[in-house]
């Protein structure tokens, strides 16, 4: 089967593009070895089938990122028949960037020139038989969000696979590099490599380590008399020569076949950014977004779509117990249906609408351009606490899920960043942590649900940017951290993207309740079983043992019970577990309003609130320690970051139950 | 023509970027970004937080720390 593979710089389009050509023939998967995500597609075209492998969004194809390393591996190693490259037309002359690095792998490549609609509107002219003939590469112009020039860029691209095409840019990096790019292709001729010859020899100049490596890999010896040359020259002027020579290389090619206007329009993003990103403005703009966005997913996510999906699981159990029943079936299979997989899981996809309204709203603020400007505006408070704007993206990520938000720490560069960013996400409150929330809003604090669950979010944060600024001052002294974004143009928000987002998260966590946490519950309902005969989720259970003999240490903090003990115990394996295990202790129930009664008897609205800011911030759940791990690359941060998460969680939980006892407030 | 840093600079002016003295991961980044030696670039914006500058029609915000490390002509 042919392959495709897709490369463009961020914001370029390069996902609305792979929507556009795949449709909804999609998988996503990881990348061997690395938490990156993998997004693979297909079409027909002729009655053949072609493969579309998504690359990551990079600005460049050196060693920096994983992204980068992913990609340009892929190009080398994946062996695609052909290479889409997505240029952004409206901003020709970075994006070519790429490009260049891409002809000069040796790679056939289909540039497909996108938002030419957008480049259009600025009153951009381009020349594409120039820049075509230019860069040696067929050029087609596309709007993919209007699904435009689409079949154009497939024939060309299928149409190239067969043919023998030898695109390579002629980059002339000046006299003296060219020479030393000369002399390292005689020494390299004849000797098997697998890489174009061209290709490493500026890569090595460029000092990349990762080249050189994959070359030891293949032939140490050739190894070892590059690195021999390599200490000869001085290679950190080189290094930025080298990009320079590119540019100039973008530049003769532009200025003949790219006319801009001298650009002095105000154009509907200038208009936006004076305002979202003003020096006293930005800041409450973005709370207030973000209020509106926990409001609506409170409002409509849980209050009008959660409360049909809960029923109609509710109706449904009924009936299949009563089946059960009618069937004459064993006790302990209808206990652990209705108990187990009902409660348990049920439990769980009740919250479904609730995380499909979050992450649609989400993805719409992502892909409205909007999130690049949130971090700008955070830049300048992150800064104060020796961290950098960036940072806080994966913050809100986290607030969906901490996997993908500790997973998207691999764009910071900086190890400082990285390492801290790692660290203080599991405080930013997760979608599964919600339940939990809601159960205990419902009991004591129903007329304000938003605020209450506002003010936990907001508290999330305030403990991690507290945690950050002490970490950057003790465990990361003195490495430096530096902020670079890109702040793309306004959009408007295409359909299918946000769809497609907002689709991989939702079914990514109802893939995580049919496995982990159906896992997860059936443990908990055996322990809750054993030993045989005894009364199932009573405090003689192996789990009631459990909750009875760590409830001590949450006597300070309000809810020294074991039935609290228990659900923070199961939290631990996954955080949805927590609202079904407390709704079986206590209860007998897994949800529903005699849960709600049962927590009203069994708790006070302090020890409520207490029991609340336990759950946002103690250990982090199974899964994040695992991301942590992959991460970080030791099990002695995720270690790490479980208890020490716990001594802050169970430090301010104490703090919240006695000072409001002292206050009078129990 | 004034030799001065990124930060120096209100919004509105326009300049050509002589030197960048920061570390080789950042100035790299910052080049690859199009912010590269002789690029001309326009402050969009310089108060309180990162600097807003535009490079061919292009916004890119630069942290202050590292806009302290970017010379400029204007």
């Amino acid at each position: 089967m042919n392959t495709i593979a897709l490369v463009g710089n961020p914001n370029s389009g390069k996902t609305t593009l792979f929507n556009a050509l795949t449709g909804s023939n999609q998988r996503v998967g990881n990348w061997p070895g690395v938490t990156v995500e993998k997004k693979e597609g297909n079409f027909k075209f002729k009655s053949n089938i072609y493969t579309v492998i998504d690359l990551p969004g990079t600005y460049s194809l050196g060693s920096f990122s994983e992204d980068e390393i992913i990609a340009r591996n892929y190009i080398i190693n994946g062996n695609p028949n052909v290479v889409i490259n997505v240029v952004d037309a409206t901003n020709i002359e970075r994006n070519l960037y790429l490009t260049t690095q891409l002809l000069e792998m040796g790679a056939k490549v289909v540039v497909a020139l996108n938002m030419v609609d957008e480049a259009e509107a600025k009153n951009i002219e381009i020349d594409i038989q120039a820049l075509s003939d230019k860069l040696g590469a067929p050029v087609i112009p596309t709007v993919a969000s209007k699904k435009k020039g689409i079949e154009d860029l497939i024939s060309k691209a299928v149409e190239i696979i067969d043919k023998d095409m030898d695109c390579k840019a002629n980059i002339s990096y000046g006299q003296s590099i060219d020479q030393e790019i000369e002399n390292i292709k005689k020494f390299l001729k004849g000797k098997e490599l697998a890489y174009p010859p061209q290709w490493i020899a500026v890569k090595f100049l460029e000092g990349d380590k990762e080249v050189l490596s994959m070359i030891k890999e293949k032939d140490e010896e050739i190894y070892k008399n590059l690195e021999s040359m390599l200490e000869e020259d001085s290679l950190a002027e080189l290094e930025l020569e080298i990009v320079d020579k590119r540019y100039e290389f973008i530049n003769n090619i532009t200025s003949l076949a790219v006319k801009k206007p001298k650009e002095n329009i105000d154009t509907i993003t200038d208009k936006i950014d004076r305002i979202v990103t003003h020096k006293y403005l930005g800041l409450p703009i973005f709370a207030l977004i973000m209020f509106i966005v926990f409001q609506l997913t409170f409002s409509i996510g849980q209050d009008l779509l959660g409360g049909f999906v809960g029923s109609g699981i509710e109706i449904l159990g009924g009936k299949i117990e009563a089946l059960l029943i009618n069937a004459n079936a064993a006790d302990w299979i209808i206990s652990f249906v209705i108990d187990g997989i009902f409660g348990g899981v049920g439990a769980v996809v009740e919250f479904v609408p609730l995380i499909l309204v979050l992450y649609t709203l989400m993805g719409f603020l992502e892909d409205s351009g909007y999130m690049a400007r949130a971090a700008y505006i955070m830049d300048n408070i992150m800064r104060h606490l020796g961290l950098q704007g960036k940072t806080f993206i994966s913050m809100i990520i986290g607030f969906g899920c901490n996997v993908p938000g500790v997973m998207a720490t691999r764009t910071l560069e900086n190890r400082k960043d990285k390492m801290i960013a790692i660290l203080i996400n599991p405080f930013m409150s997760c979608g599964a942590r919600i339940p939990i929330y809601l159960v205990f809003i419902s009991a004591f604090f129903p007329d304000k649900g938003g605020l209450v669950l506002f003010l936990l979010y907001a508290l999330g944060i305030a403990v991690a940017l507290l945690v950050a600024k002490i970490f950057s001052k003790t465990l990361f002294k003195g490495e430096a951290s530096y902020f670079i974004m890109e702040l793309p143009p306004y959009r408007i928000p295409t359909a299918i993207n946000v769809f497609r987002n907002m689709w991989d998260n939702v079914s990514e966590f109802l893939k995580r309740a049919g496995t982990i946490i159906f896992a997860v519950v059936t443990l908990l309902w055996i322990l809750a079983m054993l030993p045989m005969g005894v009364e199932p989720y009573s405090q003689s259970s192996l789990l009631g043992h459990i909750g009875t003999a760590i409830a001590p240490i949450f006597k300070p903090a309000g809810y020294g019970t074991w039935q609290a003990s228990v659900g923070l115990f199961s939290g631990i394996a996954a955080k949805e577990a927590v609202v079904a295990i407390l709704g079986m202790v206590y209860a007998g129930v897994e949800e529903g309003t005699e849960l709600v009664k049962a927590i009203q008897s069994a708790f006070t609205p302090l020890s409520a609130v207490s029991f609340m800011v336990m759950t946002l911030l103690y250990t982090p759940c199974a899964a994040t320690l695992g991301a942590i791990k992959k991460e970080t690359g030791s099990y002695k941060w995720m270690i790490f970051s479980a208890v020490y998460s716990f001594l802050v969680a169970w430090i301010l939980s104490v703090i919240v139950y006695q000072v409001g006892t002292f206050i009078g407030l129990s | 023509m004034e030799i001065k840093y990124l930060t120096q600079l209100n919004s509105g002016q326009n300049c050509k970027i002589k030197k960048i003295s920061a570390g080789m991961m950042a100035s790299k980044r910052l080049y690859e970004m199009g912010l590269n030696s002789g690029a001309e670039v326009k402050v969009v914006k310089n108060d309180i937080g990162p600097v807003i500058v535009s490079v061919h029609g292009n916004k890119i915000a630069v942290g202050r720390g590292l806009a302290e490390k970017i010379i400029v002509a204007n």
